[in-house]
C-alpha cells in the first residue's frame, strides 16, 4: 500500500515535472534567440552595452527634461554575486555623467516582492525622482507597481521583465534560450553521437536558467548526445564537487560537463582532477576563476554570458530619455558574446576576485578594478 | 573498536543502547550504498566517503556538546561560512599566512562561542533564540565583509586540509588528510566527555539544570564550554569545507540542522540529559550515507528532498521508540 503511493507520487511528480518543464521550452522564442545570436548589433563598436539587436525605436521627446535630474533605481535585490558586479557597473556609469546627475538614488528589496513593491511607491510618490529603473526581483509580482509608476514618470526595465508594455523599454540580452544555444552548441561540436554530458543546475523553475537548460537539451537530443543526470546544485562549491564525485564514483563516463551558470564550474573541474581524470569539455560562464583555470589547464571550453554591463545600459537608457533621445525599444536586446577560446586571454585579469563577472564591460569605468573588489 | 562507554551507571544506559541505532542505521544505509555501487566497498572510496562525510561529523560532534547541555547551536553553518570567506580575505593566497590565520579563524569562533554561552547562561535567553540571533549577526557580517561575493584566493596548503589525498598507503590505500583531521577531533571530542569530569557535568545539566546546580555543578561555565566546543567545531568543519571545495558565500548554508538532526538520529536526546559522542559519529556517518544512496539511485531531486525527509523522521522516531521501549 505505502510502496504503491510511493509509486504513484513517483510518476505524479515525473510527469509534474515535464509539464513544468514545458512553459519554459518555446520553440519560437528558440528560434527567435538563435537568430538574435547571429545578428550583427547596431551602435558604437566595441561598446556591446551602448549597442542593440534589431531596428525597433521609440520616441521620448516628451519625457525630455533640462538641467540637472535624479535618477531612482529600485533594485531587486544585491543577493548574488552576478547582481554585486552589476549594482557596481551602475553606480560607476552613474559617475561618469555627474554633470548632467544630481543624485542616484539606489533602494534595495532584498529580494522580497512586498518591499520591491512599497520601494516603486515610495520612490514615484516621494516626487524627486525624474526617471525610474527597475530591476524586478519576479516578474507578475511587481507588473501592478510598475504600471502605476508609469504614469507618473518615465520607468525603465531591465534584467528580468514585466508583463506590461508600459515601461519605456525593457532593457535585457539575448536571453537564456541564447544562452543554452550558445553553450550547447559548443558542447555538441566536440562530442560524438552517443557521447554523456552532466548537465549541472543551480535551481529549478526559475524562468532565465529553465530556457538555459531547455535550449541546451533540444541542441543535445538533436545532436544525439546523452544527457546523464541534470543536477541542481543550488550554486554551492561543496555540493557541485559531491555531485560530481558521485557521477564518477558509478562508473559512467562523462565526456562534457553542461553548465547553467559558472560560479562552481571549478569545483566541478576539481572532482575531476581529484579522480585523476582528464578534463572533460566544459560549459561555464565569464567568471574570473574559471577563465584563469580554463588558460592554465588549457581546457576545451566555452565561457557564454549573460553580460552585467545591461545594468550601464539602464543608466545610459534613463538619461537618453530625460536628453529626449530616441532609445531601442520597446524592447532594447543587448548582445549576448561568449567568451572563446580565441579571446579569452582578453578577458583573464588576475587582479579580480575569482566571481567577477568578466563580461562587465567595466575596465574602463571609474575605480577599476578596485570597485569591483580587485587589486590595484 | 569498542564505542561503548566503560560505566554502568543507570545514566547512561540508555545512551548505549542509542549507539547501536545509529551504527545500525549507518551500515543498513551503506550495505545499501554497496548493493548499488558495489565499489563503494574499496578502501578508496570509503575513504573518499570519509572525507566527504568529515565536516558533517564534526559538526555533530561540537553540536552534541550543545545538545548534552539542554541547548540548540544554530550559528554553526553560519560560523563554518565566516570561516571560509574570513580565510579566503584573510589568506588571499599568500601560502605562508596561512597558520596564523587558522588560529585567527579560531580566534573568531571561540569568539562567538563565549558570546553565546554568555548570553545563554547569564542573560537566560533560550539557546534556540541566543543562537539564531548570532547566526543572524555572522551570517549578516560575513556578507558585509565579503560583500556578498568570494573575495579572495584560498592557497593549496589551505585547501590540502581538505583535499589532499595521501596514495599507497598501507592496508587503506588512500588516505585523504581529512580523515585523520576527522579522527583526532573525534579523539578529543571523545575525551572531553570521557576523559574529564566534563561529560559527566553536561548530562547533569542537561537532565536537570537545578538539580544539577544544587549537587554543585558549575552550570554556567558547563553550558558556556558547550558553546564554545561547538563553535571550535564549526571553524574546523568550515576549515575542511573550504579546503574541499574552495571558496562560495554558502559554504555552511544548512549544516546546523544537519548537525542537530545528527544527534537525534544518533540517539541523543534534544533538550538534553542523554546522548554519546558515537550518537553524533554514527548520526552524521547514517545521515550522510542517506544522501549519498538517493544521489546514487537518481531520483529527480524533488521526490529527493522529500524521500529525505520522511527517512530522517522515520530514523528519528524508530530510535526515539526503541529508548522508550527499553527504560
Amino acid at each position: 500500500m505505502t510502496l504503491r503511493t510511493l509509486l504513484a507520487t513517483t510518476v505524479a511528480l515525473t510527469f509534474a515535472g515535464q509539464a513544468l518543464a514545458q512553459d519554459f521550452n518555446d520553440p519560437a522564442e528558440f528560434k527567435k534567440q538563435r537568430e538574435q545570436l547571429s545578428m550583427t548589433p547596431q551602435g558604437p563598436e566595441g561598446q556591446p552595452w551602448a549597442q542593440h539587436l534589431g531596428d525597433g525605436m521609440v520616441d521620448t521627446a516628451k519625457y525630455r527634461k533640462d538641467g540637472q535630474v535624479t535618477l531612482c533605481f529600485s533594485n531587486a535585490g544585491v543577493f548574488n554575486p552576478w547582481r554585486v558586479v552589476g549594482l557596481n557597473n551602475l553606480n560607476a556609469e552613474a559617475e561618469l555623467h555627474k554633470d548632467r546627475l544630481k543624485e542616484l538614488i539606489v533602494v534595495d528589496a532584498e529580494g522580497k516582492d512586498d518591499k520591491q513593491i512599497s520601494d516603486i511607491e515610495a520612490l514615484v510618490s516621494g516626487g524627486k525622482c525624474d526617471a525610474l529603473i527597475v530591476s524586478p526581483n519576479t516578474t507578475a509580482a511587481l507588473t501592478p507597481a510598475v504600471e502605476a509608476a508609469c504614469g507618473k514618470l518615465p520607468v525603465i526595465v531591465f534584467d528580468r521583465g514585466v508583463n506590461t508594455s508600459c515601461p519605456v523599454t525593457y532593457i535585457h540580452p539575448v536571453g537564456g534560450y541564447g544562452f543554452g544555444i550558445t553553450s550547447g552548441e559548443f558542447i555538441a561540436s566536440k562530442l560524438k553521437k552517443g557521447d554523456n554530458v552532466l548537465a549541472l543546475r543551480i535551481m529549478p523553475g526559475v524562468d532565465v536558467l529553465e530556457t538555459r537548460y531547455s535550449a541546451a537539451k533540444t541542441i543535445f537530443d538533436e545532436a544525439g548526445i546523452n544527457v546523464i543526470g541534470s543536477e541542481f546544485t543550488g550554486s554551492d562549491r561543496a555540493k557541485t564537487k559531491s555531485v560530481v564525485e558521485d557521477y564518477i564514483n558509478r562508473g559512467e563516463k562523462i565526456d562534457a560537463v553542461w553548465m547553467d551558470a559558472g560560479d562552481t564550474a571549478t569545483a566541478a573541474l576539481e572532482a575531476f582532477e581529484d579522480a585523476g581524470l582528464p578534463y572533460p569539455v566544459i560549459s561555464g560562464e565569464d567568471q574570473q576563476d574559471f577563465l584563469r583555470k580554463w588558460q592554465a589547464d588549457k581546457l576545451t571550453a566555452i565561457g557564454p554570458s549573460y553580460p552585467t554591463y545591461q545594468w550601464r545600459t539602464a543608466v545610459i537608457a534613463a538619461l537618453d530619455v530625460l536628453d529626449g533621445k530616441q532609445v531601442p525599444g520597446p524592447e532594447w536586446v543587448l548582445p549576448q558574446p561568449a567568451i572563446t577560446e580565441d579571446v579569452l586571454a582578453d578577458y583573464v585579469d588576475a587582479r579580480m576576485p575569482p566571481l567577477h563577472y568578466s563580461l562587465c564591460g567595466c575596465q574602463e569605468l571609474p575605480g577599476y578594478p578596485e570597485r569591483w573588489g580587485g587589486k590595484k | 573498536m569498542s564505542p561503548l562507554p566503560q560505566t554502568s551507571s543507570p545514566l547512561r544506559r540508555p545512551a548505549r543502547l542509542a549507539v547501536n541505532a545509529g551504527l545500525v542505521i549507518f551500515l543498513a544505509l551503506y550495505a545499501a550504498i554497496a548493493f548499488l555501487q558495489p565499489n563503494y566497498l574499496e578502501p578508496g572510496l570509503f575513504m573518499n566517503f570519509l572525507r566527504r562525510a568529515a565536516p558533517l561529523v564534526i559538526l555533530a560532534c561540537g553540536q552534541l556538546y550543545v545538545i548534552l547541555t539542554g541547548g540548540f547551536d544554530l550559528s554553526m553553518g553560519a560560523v563554518a561560512t565566516l570561516a571560509v570567506l574570513a580565510a579566503s580575505i584573510l589568506i588571499n593566497g599568500d601560502p605562508e599566512t596561512t597558520w596564523a590565520v587558522i588560529g585567527t579563524l579560531y580566534v573568531m569562533g571561540i569568539a562567538v562561542g563565549l558570546v553565546n554561552g554568555l548570553v545563554v547562561a547569564f542573560l537566560k535567553v533560550p539557546s534556540i533564540i541566543a543562537t539564531l540571533g548570532a547566526m543572524l549577526s555572522v551570517n549578516g557580517l560575513a556578507l558585509a565583509w565579503s560583500g556578498g561575493a568570494a573575495r579572495g584566493d584560498l592557497p593549496d596548503n589551505f585547501r590540502n586540509l581538505g583535499r589532499l589525498v595521501w596514495r599507497g598507503v598501507p592496508l587503506v590505500g588512500t588516505l585523504p588528510l581529512a580523515a585523520v583531521v576527522l579522527a583526532g577531533f573525534v579523539a578529543l571530542a571523545w575525551w572531553g566527555l570521557n576523559g574529564t569530569v566534563y561529560g559527566k557535568r553536561a548530562l547533569a545539566v542537561g537532565d536537570n539544570p537545578r538539580a544539577a546546580e544544587l549537587a554543585g555543578t558549575p552550570v554556567a561555565a558547563t553550558r558556556i564550554l558547550a558553546f564554545v566546543v561547538s563553535a571550535v567545531s564549526a571553524v574546523t568543519a568550515g576549515i575542511l569545507i573550504g579546503g574541499f571545495s574552495g571558496v562560495s558565500v554558502n559554504a555552511g548554508e544548512g549544516l546546523e540542522l544537519q548537525a542537530i538532526a545528527a544527534c537525534v538520529i544518533g540517539g541523543a536526546q534534544l533538550l538534553g540529559g542523554r546522548g554519546s559522542i558515537w550518537s553524533a559519529v554514527f548520526g552524521a556517518l547514517s545521515l550522510f550515507a542517506l544522501f549519498t544512496l538517493l544521489n546514487l539511485i537518481g531520483l529527480p531531486q524533488a521526490l529527493r528532498d522529500s524521500i529525505q525527509g520522511v527517512i530522517l523522521i522515520a530514523a528519528v522516531g524508530a530510535s526515539l521508540w526503541r529508548t522508550r521501549r527499553r527504560t
